[in-house]
């Protein structure tokens, strides 16, 4: 691939979704951006930037960027971090939101729902404790394909048996001829919409917790330290980040502080005693 | 120790090599009754059970197992074409522990394993 041909992707991914591209991820380019090219009916990846250039080609814009996202996901994805999330901190937030009875949590790369479901599920199986409560749960992606279905909450063979326990899969899941399909009362409790973490995201308002798992690691320290940065004015000083098993804030924000012992659960840095007590450390 | 129940030498040679690959130690039968035979010998840990097979069938040989003296402690894992949500209740409610649909790969087993804090 030519460096102008290189730079100029490089460059469109990381303005317009945040992803930054090494030069030694080109093979990415090459693989990905191959097939975009032939259903734009473009011979090669140069003349499909050609076709970019200079223009406002939205939709092609927008299929690249699908195409160099990475929408790997599946059910109870470290399934350490969903029993912290059930065992610890969902008590301490439904002890300490005991007036109010409110939560809100955002999904904010959901991919294609099986996070947001994983939480949906929990919630359910806990809902003795949340009789009369509102929870509102946003579950957000760049992809618009992803969104779609996440919506739809219809998974193949595969993703509906890869981390879901098959008590879970009986009581939520319905067998359709395609797959596995989440049953509405789920469905229906996770609003789900296209959303790019580069734009303002404070009209969201504040959330109790916020999931942002294994995006950022796509991001350059830049990108990440000003998303996380408007994260941490979302969260209030009990409520937590969550991010990939191998995600941290360190070198990153001085706004989250990880949990020790914890991988890839934060709170608010001014919020760290208070953390203690929420884990039950 | 792992038991793998399943009439098809394929299956139980793909189970067997994703098992060992993890460290689990493994033995096989063809059938339910030569798997009750084998839980009489020596009982497992846990059971990787096909659900249709000629002589005793998984379902019958669970509920065997389940009345038999420790037969309560092995974790079993159906793992099988059965794919009715009919099947999977049936199953639950007679003692499984997990069920795989077939066809499955590495990654769906070691999940379910997972689960069952078993990988």
């Amino acid at each position: 691939m030519r460096d102008d041909v290189f730079s100029f992707l490089a460059n469109l991914l990381r303005e317009k979704s945040g992803l930054a591209l090494p030069r030694d991820k080109e093979y990415l380019l090459e693989s990905r951006l191959t097939p975009v090219a032939r259903k734009h009916s473009h011979e090669t990846i140069d003349t499909l930037c050609q076709a970019m250039r200079g223009g406002r080609n939205l939709t092609l814009e927008n299929d690249v960027i699908e195409a160099m996202t990475t929408n790997e996901s599946f059910f109870f994805r470290d399934t350490s971090t969903f029993q912290v999330f059930r065992a610890n901190l969902l008590p301490a937030l439904v002890a300490a939101r005991a007036a109010a009875k409110r939560l809100r949590i955002w999904f904010a790369a959901c991919s294609s729902g099986q996070e947001p479901y994983s939480v949906a599920m929990i919630l359910e199986e806990e809902r003795a404790k949340l009789a009369g409560w509102t929870v509102e749960m946003l579950g957000t992606d760049i992809s618009k394909e992803m969104v779609q279905r996440a919506r739809e909450g219809l998974y193949t063979h595969f993703e509906a048996q890869r981390g879901l326990p098959i008590q879970l899969l009986a009581k939520y899941f319905t067998k359709e001829d395609q797959g596995w399909r989440i049953k509405p009362p789920l469905r229906e409790r996770i609003k789900f919409q296209t959303f790019n973490l580069l734009e303002n995201f404070s009209a969201f308002g504040n959330f109790d917790i916020i999931f942002c798992r294994n995006v950022l690691i796509y991001f350059a320290l830049n990108t990440k330290r000003d998303i996380l940065d408007r994260m941490s004015r979302l969260v209030p000083s009990d409520g937590a980040l969550f991010l990939g098993g191998a995600e941290t804030v360190i070198g990153v924000t001085e706004k989250f502080l990880p949990h020790p012992g914890h991988a890839g659960i934060f709170v608010p840095a001014q919020a760290a005693p208070a953390l203690d007590r929420a884990v039950g450390q | 120790m792992w038991l793998i129940v399943d009439d098809s030498r394929v299956i139980r040679g793909i189970a067997r090599g994703i098992l060992e690959n993890l460290g689990f130690a493994t033995t096989e039968a063809e059938d339910g009754k030569q798997a009750l035979a084998a839980c009489v010998q020596h009982m497992p840990d846990a059971v990787l059970l096909d659900w249709n097979m000629p002589v005793m069938n998984g379902i019958e040989f669970l509920r065997q197992l389940r009345a038999m003296p420790s037969g309560k402690d092995p974790k079993v894992f159906f793992c099988t074409t059965e794919n009715d949500m009919t099947r999977i209740v049936e199953a639950l409610e007679t003692g499984a522990d997990e069920f795989i649909m077939k066809p499955f790969d590495a990654e769906i087993l070691t999940s379910k394993l997972a689960l069952q804090g078993l990988a």
